[in-house]
């Protein structure tokens, strides 16, 4: 392969993207298909950084990267306190045997 | 084979691999921590595309900060009664045949588009130049951002806490 170069980053993120999107398919623990969110998370921000060098963007790509780090914090502590909420009620969390709204 | 080459293919490596164990594994915990893994291979990734900024960024919030209460989030909701923590996974041979469509597709894409390369020259330290930009062009989207944490930060506790009886 010659230099690394832009592909060579894309298809690092694409790798993540299709592992994040089989880890939320595919698992039933509640927390497992939060770590799927979030490598799907890092893939897109590892595409932001690698078009804002590659692409001549100067620093934008950082900075929406930046803001998408901050995002997937705060929707990791909002989910985190919702899976706990759901293991108080129903006291497991396999997304299988979640079906009622209200028991 | 510069040596920037190389040390790309080890921290391509380390996140492919982190990353295929974390979707794989039966035992939660071990899955935390491959995606510890892939988190630092990512922040790696992150130096050399010349971000350096975002790389520790990426290692305080995501190591220090996610990973922590996913860790949480893992012990908090199983019972500790036997000793290893597993967990199970449904449907996975139509899963892998449409994630593997799916990869080859995007890839496809990938190598098939004709990119205009601009590469652009960042200054070496990113710090002082983010700060700048946070402050005079995105100053709307940071000033949300902090609202919105606010938010995150009030509902989380208030969805967690226990109930007063």
């Amino acid at each position: 392969m010659p230099h690394v170069g832009l592909i060579h980053f894309l298809t690092v993120s694409a790798f993540l993207f299709s592992f994040g999107v089989y880890a939320i398919v595919t698992r039933k623990n509640a927390v497992m298909i939060l770590m799927g969110i979030e490598l799907v998370l890092n893939s897109a921000n590892i595409n932001f950084v690698a078009f804002s060098k590659f692409g001549n963007f100067g620093l934008g790509g950082q900075i929406i990267a930046l803001f998408v780090i901050i995002l997937a914090a705060a929707e990791a502590a909002v989910g985190l306190a919702i899976v706990l909420n759901i293991y108080k009620t129903f006291a497991e969390v396999n997304v299988d045997e979640i079906d009622k709204l209200k028991d | 084979m510069t040596l920037y080459d190389i040390i790309f293919y080890l921290f391509a490596l380390i996140v492919v691999l982190s990353a295929g164990f974390v979707v794989t594994t039966r035992n939660i915990v071990h899955a935390a921590f491959f995606l510890l893994f892939t988190f630092c291979g990512v922040a790696g990734l992150y130096v050399l595309l010349a971000a350096d900024f975002l790389a520790i960024v990426q290692i305080l919030v995501y190591v220090g900060g996610i990973m922590i209460l996913l860790l949480f989030g893992v012990m908090l909701t199983n019972k500790i009664t036997n000793v290893d923590i597993k967990t199970g996974s449904t449907n996975l041979v139509p899963a892998s045949i449409a994630i593997g469509i799916l990869l080859g597709l995007v890839m496809s894409i990938m190598w098939w588009t004709p990119w205009r390369f601009q590469i652009s020259v960042n200054p070496i330290t990113t710090t002082k130049d983010i700060g700048t930009l946070l402050i005079n062009d995105y100053v709307l989207i940071f000033e949300l951002l902090g609202i919105l944490l606010l938010v995150a930060l009030i509902g989380a506790a208030s969805i967690a806490r226990r109930e007063q009886e």
